[in-house]
């Protein structure tokens, strides 16, 4: 069974449409990369898919059951910038919270609970910064807290919004090796990207999306340029200069 | 107990209780939906009196809770088709609070309440308000009212505190876990509610406001953790109480308005002497920065 089935979703913010008629099934244990412009409803998307938002109209599956009893199965990674890091708590604190989902009310996250959080800290290489107020954290390592946050969800299917937006080389790296073990795992993973320099290397297959679904599949058969045309619109010369190897500076 | 003890016991019992939820209300940026409910809930005071014709503590904080819950209720509605929140809580505040003002005036000869009263509370008269059960003395009833609301507030952090402490830091991930991210706001809404209304009486609608935020405020300054943060905030509550107890009998001037008062200037010494956010440790570190790189 697909891990998600994504059915004719609208969705609306006033009377203008955001996303519209999508329709797709995600295929297991893979990495999908959902790419497209600004305002091309990539967040809204995974949003959408957790029910933090209302649809106008559409289902969403996740294994064959409504996302409201499925919710342990699946893991998120809001967009770093949606939280206050003055927040007066530290990293394991906040790796921790990807326990409240599996613990139930009324009770604290447990021994048990602190180990896995522990080992989620350890697998994004944050281990030594458990104790550390999250003010004091770079911006690498605040996503590297908030992908162990993840982790310590133990979920199947994983949604991550905007992982490898300003974060270091090492925190890349980890990203990445991570994103493979997940999919060593036999896991799903759903992630919005934005460079699409790399979408080729990091991705399994990728969701070309603006407002409507342009295309999915396993990348090197849609990850075209006449798709990202239709994607991207007029803006090809910037396409041209992103694409074409001979001008790509190596960072 | 003497007079000026139970003053004190008082103030604190505001402190504590205030400081507490206040803390809450700092982290989630909604100082101002406080301030409105503090003005609002005279409407619930007033049409608890009206209903119940008695100006018993229970009416008073059922009253008070529901008219709080209307106001947050309110806000949300309008910011959720399209009004700007600050001007939601504007309108919504101004009018219930206004509705409150009318109905008072109109009942005045009835109401032992009137809006001064309301708004800068009266402190010094709370010992002589006694509560008696059965020919027994038990002391101020605002004690026993601020005693019971501060109780029923620490029972209910206790049982929700991690659905509290997500919900405030990341509603999306509460959300998407399963967490009731609007039933915590509107507990937490309630709470502010009937604290507000039990706190009524010895500090007012106005100043009520300065015992919520400025003690939380000023705890946020000072630690990088919410239990501690939450502890903090309730001994500058204490603190503030009996510090503007001693300065109010000194320079003979208004308990709850020197109350406040203090807790201001603690607020204004932790902003700049603070180790970890004041202003001071904050240009010692930009001198040190600027002059490592020179």
């Amino acid at each position: 069974m697909n891990p998600v089935k994504v059915s004719n979703v609208t969705v609306a913010y006033d009377r203008k449409p955001v996303l519209q008629e999508i329709t797709f099934d995600m295929p297991e244990g893979k990495l999908i990369g959902v790419v497209g412009p600004n305002g091309a409803g990539k967040s809204t998307l995974i949003k959408a898919i957790l029910g933090l938002i209302p649809t106008a109209s559409g289902t969403v599956d996740i294994y064959g059951k409504p996302y409201k009893s499925q919710r342990k199965l699946v893991g998120y990674v809001p967009q770093r910038g949606s939280v206050d890091w003055d927040f007066p708590t530290n990293a394991l604190d906040v790796v921790l919270m990807g326990r409240y989902g599996h613990i139930g009310w009324f009770r604290r996250p447990g021994k048990k609970d602190t180990a896995i959080a522990l080992q989620a800290l350890d697998k994004v290489g944050m281990k030594e910064y458990a104790s550390r107020q999250i003010s004091q954290l770079s911006g690498g390592q605040q996503q590297r807290v908030f992908l162990a946050r993840a982790l310590a969800q133990d979920a199947t299917v994983y949604f991550m919004d905007e992982p490898f937006v300003g974060v270091d080389a090492a925190t890349e790296k980890a990203i990445i090796s991570l994103l493979n073990e997940l999919k060593a795992q036999g896991k799903t993973v759903l992630v919005v990207h934005h460079d699409l320099q790399t979408v080729k290397e990091y991705f399994d297959w990728t969701l070309l999306l603006n407002k409507r679904k342009i295309a999915l599949g396993p990348t090197e058969e849609v990850f075209t340029i006449d798709n990202l045309q239709k994607t991207y619109g007029g803006r090809l010369s910037f396409l041209d200069t992103q694409l074409d190897p001979s001008h790509v500076v190596q960072s | 107990m003497s007079y000026g003890a139970w003053i004190m016991l008082t103030g604190s019992l505001v402190g504590v209780t205030c400081g507490i939820v206040g803390c809450f209300l700092i982290l989630r940026k909604m100082a101002m939906l406080a301030d409105a409910i503090s003005h609002t809930v005279l409407l619930g005071i007033v049409l608890a009196y009206l209903v119940s014709h008695s100006l018993e503590g229970i009416y008073m904080l059922v009253g008070a809770g529901i008219i709080g819950l209307l106001t947050a209720f309110l806000v949300q509605v309008l910011h959720t088709s399209g009004v700007q929140s600050d001007a939601a809580i504007g309108v919504v505040f101004t009018s219930l609070f206004a509705f409150g003002v009318i109905l008072l005036s109109a009942f005045a000869g009835k109401v032992h309440l009137d809006v001064n009263h309301a708004l800068m509370g009266e402190i010094t008269f709370i010992p002589w308000n006694t509560l008696t059960i059965g020919g027994m003395n038990l002391g101020p009833s605002a004690v026993w009212m601020l005693g019971s609301v501060l109780l029923i507030n620490l029972i209910l952090i206790f049982l929700f505190y991690k659905e509290i402490k997500i919900s405030s830091f990341d509603p999306a991930m509460a959300s998407a876990i399963g967490i009731p991210v609007m039933f915590i706001h509107y507990l937490l809404m309630s709470m502010v509610s009937i604290t507000t209304v039990a706190s009524f009486d010895s500090v007012g609608a106005i100043l009520v406001v300065a015992m919520l935020i400025v003690p939380g405020a000023t705890a946020y300054l000072l630690t990088d953790k919410l239990i501690v943060m939450l502890v903090i905030s309730a001994a500058i509550g204490v603190i503030a109480a009996i510090g503007g107890y001693y300065a109010a009998l000194i320079w003979n001037i208004s308990i709850s308005g020197s109350m406040a008062s203090i807790a201001g200037l603690i607020f204004a010494v932790t902003f700049i002497l603070s180790p970890k956010h004041g202003l001071m440790a904050k240009l010692i570190a930009r001198r040190s920065i600027v002059a490592e790189q020179s």
